[in-house]
Protein backbone atom coordinates (compact mmCIF):
# COMPACT_ATOMS: atom_id res chain seq x y z
CA UNK A 1 0.00 0.00 0.00
CA UNK A 2 1.22 3.31 -0.65
CA UNK A 3 1.88 6.09 1.95
CA UNK A 4 -0.91 8.37 2.47
CA UNK A 5 0.45 12.16 3.44
CA UNK A 6 -1.71 14.26 5.95
CA UNK A 7 -0.47 18.12 6.70
CA UNK A 8 0.14 18.80 10.13
CA UNK A 9 -1.62 21.99 9.67
CA UNK A 10 -4.66 19.78 8.75
CA UNK A 11 -4.24 18.13 12.20
CA UNK A 12 -3.90 21.19 14.01
CA UNK A 13 -7.04 22.89 12.38
CA UNK A 14 -9.09 19.41 13.27
CA UNK A 15 -8.25 19.93 16.70
CA UNK A 16 -8.74 23.51 16.99
CA UNK A 17 -11.96 22.74 15.77
CA UNK A 18 -12.69 19.64 18.21
CA UNK A 19 -11.86 21.27 21.46
CA UNK A 20 -14.11 24.19 21.35
CA UNK A 21 -17.31 21.83 19.66
CA UNK A 22 -16.55 19.34 22.45
CA UNK A 23 -16.32 22.13 25.52
CA UNK A 24 -19.93 23.67 24.22
CA UNK A 25 -21.91 21.20 22.45
CA UNK A 26 -22.48 18.65 24.86
CA UNK A 27 -22.98 15.37 22.57
CA UNK A 28 -26.86 13.92 21.65
CA UNK A 29 -25.48 10.16 23.39
CA UNK A 30 -25.06 11.99 26.65
CA UNK A 31 -28.31 14.18 26.52
CA UNK A 32 -30.10 10.81 25.44
CA UNK A 33 -28.57 9.50 28.63
CA UNK A 34 -30.30 12.79 30.38
CA UNK A 35 -33.68 11.99 28.90
CA UNK A 36 -33.44 8.22 29.48
CA UNK A 37 -32.43 8.91 33.27
CA UNK A 38 -35.51 11.14 33.23
CA UNK A 39 -37.98 8.00 32.88
CA UNK A 40 -36.36 6.17 36.75
CA UNK A 41 -35.49 8.93 38.43
CA UNK A 42 -37.73 8.95 41.15
CA UNK A 43 -36.58 11.82 43.66
CA UNK A 44 -38.05 15.28 42.88
CA UNK A 45 -34.91 16.98 44.02
CA UNK A 46 -33.09 14.72 41.28
CA UNK A 47 -35.62 15.75 38.70
CA UNK A 48 -35.09 19.27 39.18
CA UNK A 49 -30.97 18.68 39.04
CA UNK A 50 -31.51 16.69 36.01
CA UNK A 51 -34.10 19.61 34.13
CA UNK A 52 -30.95 22.03 35.34
CA UNK A 53 -28.35 19.96 33.80
CA UNK A 54 -30.31 20.35 30.32
CA UNK A 55 -30.88 24.02 30.71
CA UNK A 56 -27.13 24.23 31.28
CA UNK A 57 -26.25 22.06 28.34
CA UNK A 58 -28.47 24.30 26.35
CA UNK A 59 -27.34 27.10 27.28
CA UNK A 60 -23.73 25.91 26.61
CA UNK A 61 -24.87 25.44 22.83
CA UNK A 62 -26.15 28.06 22.13
CA UNK A 63 -24.06 30.78 23.72
CA UNK A 64 -20.75 28.68 22.70
CA UNK A 65 -20.05 29.44 26.30
CA UNK A 66 -18.36 25.87 28.40
CA UNK A 67 -20.14 23.39 29.70
CA UNK A 68 -18.36 23.54 32.46
CA UNK A 69 -15.91 26.05 33.39
CA UNK A 70 -13.59 23.05 33.54
CA UNK A 71 -12.70 22.69 30.41
CA UNK A 72 -10.16 19.87 30.78
CA UNK A 73 -6.87 18.29 30.63
CA UNK A 74 -7.61 17.78 26.82
CA UNK A 75 -6.96 13.69 25.96
CA UNK A 76 -6.26 12.48 23.20
CA UNK A 77 -6.50 8.73 21.77
CA UNK A 78 -5.00 9.16 18.16
CA UNK A 79 -5.23 5.50 15.92
CA UNK A 80 -2.60 6.19 13.65
CA UNK A 81 -2.51 3.74 10.20
CA UNK A 82 0.87 2.61 9.54
CA UNK A 83 0.72 3.65 5.79
CA UNK A 84 -0.04 7.29 7.18
CA UNK A 85 2.74 9.76 7.24
CA UNK A 86 2.55 13.36 9.01
CA UNK A 87 4.23 15.80 7.11
CA UNK A 88 5.02 19.60 8.34
CA UNK A 89 5.74 18.58 11.20
CA UNK A 90 5.52 16.48 14.47
CA UNK A 91 1.93 14.35 15.00
CA UNK A 92 2.00 15.56 19.27
CA UNK A 93 3.20 19.56 18.12
CA UNK A 94 -0.03 19.40 15.62
CA UNK A 95 -2.21 18.22 18.31
CA UNK A 96 -0.45 20.43 21.06
CA UNK A 97 -0.64 23.39 18.72
CA UNK A 98 -4.58 22.62 17.91
CA UNK A 99 -5.11 22.45 21.60
CA UNK A 100 -3.16 25.65 22.17
CA UNK A 101 -5.36 27.66 19.76
CA UNK A 102 -8.86 26.13 20.39
CA UNK A 103 -8.59 26.87 23.96
CA UNK A 104 -7.42 30.36 23.67
CA UNK A 105 -9.89 31.02 20.73
CA UNK A 106 -13.04 29.51 22.59
CA UNK A 107 -12.03 30.99 25.78
CA UNK A 108 -11.37 27.78 27.28
CA UNK A 109 -10.05 27.28 31.21
CA UNK A 110 -5.86 26.54 31.02
CA UNK A 111 -5.73 23.94 34.26
CA UNK A 112 -2.25 22.35 33.23
CA UNK A 113 0.61 23.06 35.30
CA UNK A 114 4.19 22.54 33.96
CA UNK A 115 5.27 20.49 36.65
CA UNK A 116 3.29 18.92 39.64
CA UNK A 117 4.96 20.04 42.54
CA UNK A 118 6.24 23.27 41.35
CA UNK A 119 2.33 23.90 39.98
CA UNK A 120 3.00 27.12 37.59
CA UNK A 121 0.33 27.18 34.90
CA UNK A 122 1.27 26.54 31.15
CA UNK A 123 -1.30 29.23 30.14
CA UNK A 124 -2.74 27.39 27.23
CA UNK A 125 -3.89 24.48 28.88
CA UNK A 126 -0.71 22.41 27.05
CA UNK A 127 0.68 19.82 27.23
CA UNK A 128 -1.92 17.66 25.56
CA UNK A 129 -2.35 13.98 26.88
CA UNK A 130 -1.93 11.82 23.81
CA UNK A 131 -1.98 8.21 23.38
CA UNK A 132 -1.09 6.94 19.54
CA UNK A 133 -2.09 3.38 18.84
CA UNK A 134 -0.53 2.08 15.55
CA UNK A 135 -2.99 0.13 13.64
CA UNK A 136 -3.52 -0.69 9.93
CA UNK A 137 -4.53 1.72 7.00
CA UNK A 138 -3.51 5.33 5.67
CA UNK A 139 -5.92 7.25 7.99
CA UNK A 140 -5.26 9.04 11.65
CA UNK A 141 -8.51 8.94 13.54
CA UNK A 142 -8.56 11.73 16.18
CA UNK A 143 -10.67 11.27 19.69
CA UNK A 144 -10.95 14.10 21.81
CA UNK A 145 -12.13 13.85 25.35
CA UNK A 146 -12.00 16.88 27.52
CA UNK A 147 -11.32 15.20 31.66
CA UNK A 148 -12.54 17.29 34.04
CA UNK A 149 -10.38 17.00 37.50
CA UNK A 150 -12.92 16.46 39.93
CA UNK A 151 -13.88 13.35 38.49
CA UNK A 152 -10.32 11.89 37.27
CA UNK A 153 -9.49 12.86 41.45
CA UNK A 154 -12.10 9.86 42.14
CA UNK A 155 -10.58 7.29 39.83
CA UNK A 156 -8.62 4.34 41.31
CA UNK A 157 -6.91 1.03 40.63
CA UNK A 158 -6.50 -2.14 42.01
CA UNK A 159 -4.33 -5.24 41.46
CA UNK A 160 -6.29 -8.10 42.60
CA UNK A 161 -5.70 -11.41 43.34
CA UNK A 162 -6.63 -14.20 40.49
CA UNK A 163 -9.06 -15.82 43.27
CA UNK A 164 -10.76 -12.39 43.73
CA UNK A 165 -12.46 -13.59 40.48
CA UNK A 166 -15.52 -11.71 38.98
CA UNK A 167 -17.26 -10.74 42.10
CA UNK A 168 -13.73 -9.09 43.07
CA UNK A 169 -13.78 -7.18 40.23
CA UNK A 170 -17.65 -5.84 40.82
CA UNK A 171 -17.13 -5.09 44.58
CA UNK A 172 -14.21 -2.99 43.48
CA UNK A 173 -15.77 -1.09 41.08
CA UNK A 174 -19.02 -0.47 42.96
CA UNK A 175 -16.71 0.51 45.91
CA UNK A 176 -15.23 3.45 43.86
CA UNK A 177 -18.31 4.50 42.04
CA UNK A 178 -19.56 4.45 46.22
CA UNK A 179 -16.47 6.80 47.54
CA UNK A 180 -16.39 8.97 44.55
CA UNK A 181 -20.28 10.24 45.71
CA UNK A 182 -21.12 13.58 45.27
CA UNK A 183 -17.36 14.93 44.60
CA UNK A 184 -17.34 13.46 41.21
CA UNK A 185 -20.17 15.66 39.90
CA UNK A 186 -23.04 12.22 39.23
CA UNK A 187 -24.63 11.34 36.92
CA UNK A 188 -21.16 9.89 36.36
CA UNK A 189 -20.39 7.70 33.38
CA UNK A 190 -17.76 4.80 35.26
CA UNK A 191 -15.44 3.50 32.75
CA UNK A 192 -13.37 0.15 34.04
CA UNK A 193 -10.41 -1.67 32.26
CA UNK A 194 -10.00 -4.66 33.30
CA UNK A 195 -6.77 -7.18 32.67
CA UNK A 196 -3.56 -6.16 31.21
CA UNK A 197 -0.75 -4.82 33.51
CA UNK A 198 -0.69 -2.29 35.74
CA UNK A 199 -0.51 0.76 33.28
CA UNK A 200 -3.04 -1.36 30.60
CA UNK A 201 -5.83 -1.92 32.81
CA UNK A 202 -5.64 2.21 33.83
CA UNK A 203 -5.40 3.16 30.04
CA UNK A 204 -8.62 0.35 29.21
CA UNK A 205 -10.39 2.33 31.52
CA UNK A 206 -9.74 5.78 30.03
CA UNK A 207 -10.57 4.49 26.76
CA UNK A 208 -14.38 4.98 28.19
CA UNK A 209 -14.38 8.43 28.28
CA UNK A 210 -13.77 8.08 24.63
CA UNK A 211 -17.29 6.04 24.09
CA UNK A 212 -20.50 7.23 23.13
CA UNK A 213 -22.63 7.40 26.26
CA UNK A 214 -24.06 3.78 27.15
CA UNK A 215 -22.68 2.01 23.64
CA UNK A 216 -22.24 -0.90 24.96
CA UNK A 217 -19.44 -3.50 24.91
CA UNK A 218 -19.13 -6.02 21.80
CA UNK A 219 -18.32 -8.66 23.76
CA UNK A 220 -22.12 -10.24 25.21
CA UNK A 221 -20.16 -11.35 28.45
CA UNK A 222 -19.17 -7.48 28.73
CA UNK A 223 -22.40 -5.99 27.93
CA UNK A 224 -23.95 -7.82 30.67
CA UNK A 225 -21.18 -6.79 32.69
CA UNK A 226 -21.56 -3.51 32.02
CA UNK A 227 -25.89 -3.19 32.86
CA UNK A 228 -25.46 -5.21 36.09
CA UNK A 229 -22.64 -2.52 37.09
CA UNK A 230 -24.63 -0.02 36.22
CA UNK A 231 -27.81 -1.48 38.57
CA UNK A 232 -25.32 -1.98 41.21
CA UNK A 233 -24.16 1.61 40.88
CA UNK A 234 -27.77 3.06 40.65
CA UNK A 235 -28.95 0.99 43.80
CA UNK A 236 -26.42 2.91 46.11
CA UNK A 237 -28.58 5.91 45.98
CA UNK A 238 -26.47 8.67 45.30
CA UNK A 239 -28.09 10.44 43.22
CA UNK A 240 -27.72 13.28 40.72
CA UNK A 241 -25.23 15.69 42.30
CA UNK A 242 -24.85 13.16 45.54
CA UNK A 243 -28.63 14.55 47.18
CA UNK A 244 -29.69 11.17 46.71
CA UNK A 245 -32.08 9.14 43.77
CA UNK A 246 -32.00 6.69 41.06
CA UNK A 247 -29.60 8.13 38.77
CA UNK A 248 -25.97 7.76 40.23
CA UNK A 249 -24.57 6.09 36.70
CA UNK A 250 -25.66 6.88 32.94
CA UNK A 251 -23.93 4.02 32.26
CA UNK A 252 -20.73 1.86 32.63
CA UNK A 253 -18.07 1.34 30.10
CA UNK A 254 -15.77 -1.71 30.59
CA UNK A 255 -12.85 -2.70 28.37
CA UNK A 256 -11.00 -5.59 28.81
CA UNK A 257 -7.33 -7.26 27.91
CA UNK A 258 -5.51 -10.75 28.14
CA UNK A 259 -3.48 -10.53 31.78
CA UNK A 260 -0.62 -13.00 33.20
CA UNK A 261 -1.84 -15.67 35.34
CA UNK A 262 -0.44 -14.14 38.69
CA UNK A 263 -2.84 -10.88 37.86
CA UNK A 264 -6.09 -9.21 37.77
CA UNK A 265 -5.79 -5.93 37.25
CA UNK A 266 -8.73 -3.49 37.86
CA UNK A 267 -9.08 0.22 37.06
CA UNK A 268 -12.17 2.54 37.16
CA UNK A 269 -11.92 6.10 35.85
CA UNK A 270 -14.74 8.06 36.85
CA UNK A 271 -16.08 10.34 34.01
CA UNK A 272 -18.35 13.16 35.29
CA UNK A 273 -22.09 13.91 33.54
CA UNK A 274 -19.90 16.39 30.89
CA UNK A 275 -18.83 14.00 29.03
CA UNK A 276 -17.41 16.31 26.33
CA UNK A 277 -16.22 14.15 23.21
CA UNK A 278 -15.61 14.49 19.99
CA UNK A 279 -13.99 11.89 16.83
CA UNK A 280 -12.56 12.57 13.68
CA UNK A 281 -10.99 11.03 11.15
CA UNK A 282 -7.83 12.70 8.72
CA UNK B 1 -37.80 20.21 52.54
CA UNK B 2 -39.02 23.29 51.22
CA UNK B 3 -41.66 23.80 48.53
CA UNK B 4 -39.99 26.55 46.28
CA UNK B 5 -36.32 28.29 46.58
CA UNK B 6 -35.86 30.12 49.24
CA UNK B 7 -34.81 34.12 48.37
CA UNK B 8 -31.89 34.52 50.48
CA UNK B 9 -29.30 37.45 50.94
CA UNK B 10 -25.62 37.08 51.19
CA UNK B 11 -23.48 38.05 53.14
CA UNK B 12 -25.89 36.05 55.28
CA UNK B 13 -27.78 37.57 57.91
CA UNK B 14 -27.38 35.65 61.60
CA UNK B 15 -30.50 34.55 61.23
CA UNK B 16 -30.56 32.59 58.16
CA UNK B 17 -27.38 31.45 59.49
CA UNK B 18 -29.62 29.71 62.25
CA UNK B 19 -32.30 29.20 60.03
CA UNK B 20 -31.22 27.40 57.36
CA UNK B 21 -31.77 23.53 57.02
CA UNK B 22 -30.00 20.79 55.00
CA UNK B 23 -32.28 20.59 51.87
CA UNK B 24 -33.25 23.40 51.66
CA UNK B 25 -33.33 25.34 47.62
CA UNK B 26 -31.74 28.53 48.05
CA UNK B 27 -31.48 31.66 45.74
CA UNK B 28 -28.88 33.63 46.29
CA UNK B 29 -28.37 37.75 45.85
CA UNK B 30 -25.55 40.14 46.73
CA UNK B 31 -22.11 39.52 47.06
CA UNK B 32 -20.04 36.40 47.05
CA UNK B 33 -16.28 36.05 47.61
CA UNK B 34 -14.50 33.48 45.46
CA UNK B 35 -11.03 31.69 46.24
CA UNK B 36 -9.98 27.51 45.52
CA UNK B 37 -6.98 25.41 45.94
CA UNK B 38 -3.81 28.29 45.29
CA UNK B 39 -5.57 30.88 47.23
CA UNK B 40 -6.84 28.97 50.37
CA UNK B 41 -3.25 27.86 50.89
CA UNK B 42 -1.77 31.54 50.94
CA UNK B 43 -4.48 32.73 53.18
CA UNK B 44 -3.74 29.97 55.78
CA UNK B 45 -0.27 30.61 55.13
CA UNK B 46 -0.27 34.37 56.17
CA UNK B 47 -2.67 33.68 58.58
CA UNK B 48 0.20 31.43 60.50
CA UNK B 49 2.49 33.86 60.04
CA UNK B 50 0.15 36.55 62.16
CA UNK B 51 -0.36 38.22 59.10
CA UNK B 52 -3.13 40.29 57.80
CA UNK B 53 -5.36 38.72 54.71
CA UNK B 54 -6.21 40.95 51.34
CA UNK B 55 -9.99 40.40 52.36
CA UNK B 56 -11.65 40.31 55.22
CA UNK B 57 -13.34 37.29 55.97
CA UNK B 58 -15.57 38.21 58.59
CA UNK B 59 -19.29 37.28 57.52
CA UNK B 60 -18.60 36.47 54.12
CA UNK B 61 -19.31 33.65 52.15
CA UNK B 62 -17.20 32.02 49.68
CA UNK B 63 -17.24 30.29 46.54
CA UNK B 64 -15.27 27.46 45.38
CA UNK B 65 -14.78 28.79 41.42
CA UNK B 66 -12.39 29.03 38.89
CA UNK B 67 -14.32 30.36 36.57
CA UNK B 68 -13.45 30.31 32.61
CA UNK B 69 -11.99 33.15 30.78
CA UNK B 70 -14.51 36.26 30.02
CA UNK B 71 -15.24 36.89 26.10
CA UNK B 72 -14.83 40.54 25.68
CA UNK B 73 -18.37 41.88 26.85
CA UNK B 74 -19.10 39.38 29.33
CA UNK B 75 -18.65 39.46 32.98
CA UNK B 76 -17.44 35.92 33.30
CA UNK B 77 -17.02 32.85 31.46
CA UNK B 78 -18.51 29.86 32.39
CA UNK B 79 -18.52 29.23 36.66
CA UNK B 80 -19.09 26.04 38.12
CA UNK B 81 -18.42 24.81 41.49
CA UNK B 82 -15.24 23.00 42.34
CA UNK B 83 -14.50 20.23 44.66
CA UNK B 84 -14.98 21.70 48.18
CA UNK B 85 -12.61 18.62 49.61
CA UNK B 86 -9.57 19.92 48.97
CA UNK B 87 -10.29 23.11 50.78
CA UNK B 88 -10.82 20.55 54.08
CA UNK B 89 -7.35 21.26 55.04
CA UNK B 90 -7.95 25.29 55.22
CA UNK B 91 -11.68 26.17 56.04
CA UNK B 92 -11.28 25.20 59.98
CA UNK B 93 -8.83 28.42 59.66
CA UNK B 94 -10.87 30.27 57.87
CA UNK B 95 -14.16 29.38 59.95
CA UNK B 96 -12.18 30.66 62.55
CA UNK B 97 -11.51 33.83 61.01
CA UNK B 98 -15.61 34.66 60.24
CA UNK B 99 -16.72 32.83 57.46
CA UNK B 100 -20.58 32.31 57.49
CA UNK B 101 -20.71 30.15 54.43
CA UNK B 102 -19.43 28.64 51.65
CA UNK B 103 -20.54 26.77 48.58
CA UNK B 104 -18.75 23.90 46.34
CA UNK B 105 -19.61 20.68 45.65
CA UNK B 106 -19.01 16.98 47.09
CA UNK B 107 -18.01 15.87 50.59
CA UNK B 108 -16.73 17.65 53.97
CA UNK B 109 -14.24 16.46 56.45
CA UNK B 110 -15.62 16.34 60.03
CA UNK B 111 -13.32 19.01 61.34
CA UNK B 112 -14.57 21.08 59.08
CA UNK B 113 -18.17 19.98 59.94
CA UNK B 114 -17.10 20.67 63.71
CA UNK B 115 -15.75 24.28 62.90
CA UNK B 116 -19.15 25.07 61.01
CA UNK B 117 -20.94 23.92 64.20
CA UNK B 118 -18.82 25.68 66.69
CA UNK B 119 -18.14 29.19 64.88
CA UNK B 120 -21.92 28.58 63.15
CA UNK B 121 -21.53 28.55 58.84
CA UNK B 122 -23.79 26.95 56.57
CA UNK B 123 -22.13 24.23 53.67
CA UNK B 124 -24.06 25.06 50.51
CA UNK B 125 -23.69 23.16 47.13
CA UNK B 126 -24.07 24.61 43.67
CA UNK B 127 -24.51 22.40 40.53
CA UNK B 128 -21.46 21.55 39.72
CA UNK B 129 -20.67 20.99 35.61
CA UNK B 130 -23.69 23.77 35.34
CA UNK B 131 -21.08 25.76 34.59
CA UNK B 132 -22.98 28.31 32.07
CA UNK B 133 -26.42 28.16 33.60
CA UNK B 134 -24.46 29.56 36.85
CA UNK B 135 -22.82 31.73 35.29
CA UNK B 136 -25.93 33.87 33.78
CA UNK B 137 -26.47 34.53 37.99
CA UNK B 138 -23.15 36.49 38.02
CA UNK B 139 -23.43 40.20 37.20
CA UNK B 140 -20.57 41.38 38.15
CA UNK B 141 -17.29 39.90 39.08
CA UNK B 142 -13.72 41.93 39.97
CA UNK B 143 -10.61 40.18 40.85
CA UNK B 144 -10.00 41.97 44.72
CA UNK B 145 -6.67 40.10 44.92
CA UNK B 146 -3.68 38.06 43.78
CA UNK B 147 -4.32 38.41 40.34
CA UNK B 148 -1.01 36.50 39.51
CA UNK B 149 -3.17 33.22 40.21
CA UNK B 150 -5.23 33.85 37.27
CA UNK B 151 -8.45 31.74 37.19
CA UNK B 152 -7.69 30.94 41.34
CA UNK B 153 -7.75 34.79 42.24
CA UNK B 154 -9.60 35.94 44.71
CA UNK B 155 -12.77 37.48 42.98
CA UNK B 156 -15.75 39.66 44.01
CA UNK B 157 -19.28 38.98 42.90
CA UNK B 158 -22.18 40.25 42.16
CA UNK B 159 -25.16 37.97 42.13
CA UNK B 160 -28.88 37.95 41.57
CA UNK B 161 -30.65 34.33 42.14
CA UNK B 162 -27.25 32.11 42.40
CA UNK B 163 -28.79 28.48 42.49
CA UNK B 164 -27.96 26.57 45.62
CA UNK B 165 -29.14 23.71 48.01
CA UNK B 166 -28.07 24.06 51.67
CA UNK B 167 -26.11 20.47 51.92
CA UNK B 168 -24.55 21.09 55.57
CA UNK B 169 -26.55 23.11 57.80
CA UNK B 170 -24.93 24.94 61.07
CA UNK B 171 -25.97 22.07 63.30
CA UNK B 172 -24.40 19.79 60.93
CA UNK B 173 -27.40 17.82 59.17
CA UNK B 174 -26.09 16.54 56.24
CA UNK B 175 -27.90 15.88 52.96
CA UNK B 176 -25.72 13.87 51.11
CA UNK B 177 -26.25 11.38 53.82
CA UNK B 178 -30.07 11.79 54.23
CA UNK B 179 -30.61 12.06 50.59
CA UNK B 180 -28.97 8.83 50.02
CA UNK B 181 -29.93 6.99 52.55
CA UNK B 182 -33.24 7.53 51.47
CA UNK B 183 -32.94 5.81 47.88
CA UNK B 184 -30.24 3.81 48.84
CA UNK B 185 -31.14 0.17 48.25
CA UNK B 186 -29.71 -2.97 50.04
CA UNK B 187 -29.38 -6.59 48.28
Amino acid sequence: MAIREIRAEAITEAVRRMVIEANTDIGQDILGAFEKAKQTEESPLALSILDQIEENADIAAREKMPYCQDTGFACFLVEVGQDAHVTGGGLEDAINEGVRRGYKEGYLRASILSDPIERKNTKDNTPAHIHTELVPGDRIHIKFSAKGGGSENMSQSKMLKPSDGLEGVKEFVVKVASEAGPNACPPIIVCVGIGGTFDRSALLAKKGIFREAGKPNPIPFYANLEQELLRKINDLGIGPQGLGGRTTALAVHVEAFPCHIASLPVAVNIQCHAHRHREVAL
Amino acid sequence: MSAGPLKIKVPLSREDVERLRAGDVVRLTGTLITGRDAAHKRMVELLEKGEKLPVDLKGQVIYYVGPSPAKPGEVIGSAGPTTSSRMDRYSPRLIAEGLTGMIGKGYRSEAVVEAMKKHRCVYMGALGGAAALIAKSIKRSEVLAWEDLGTEAIRRMEVEDFPAIVIIDADGNDLYKIGREKYQKTA
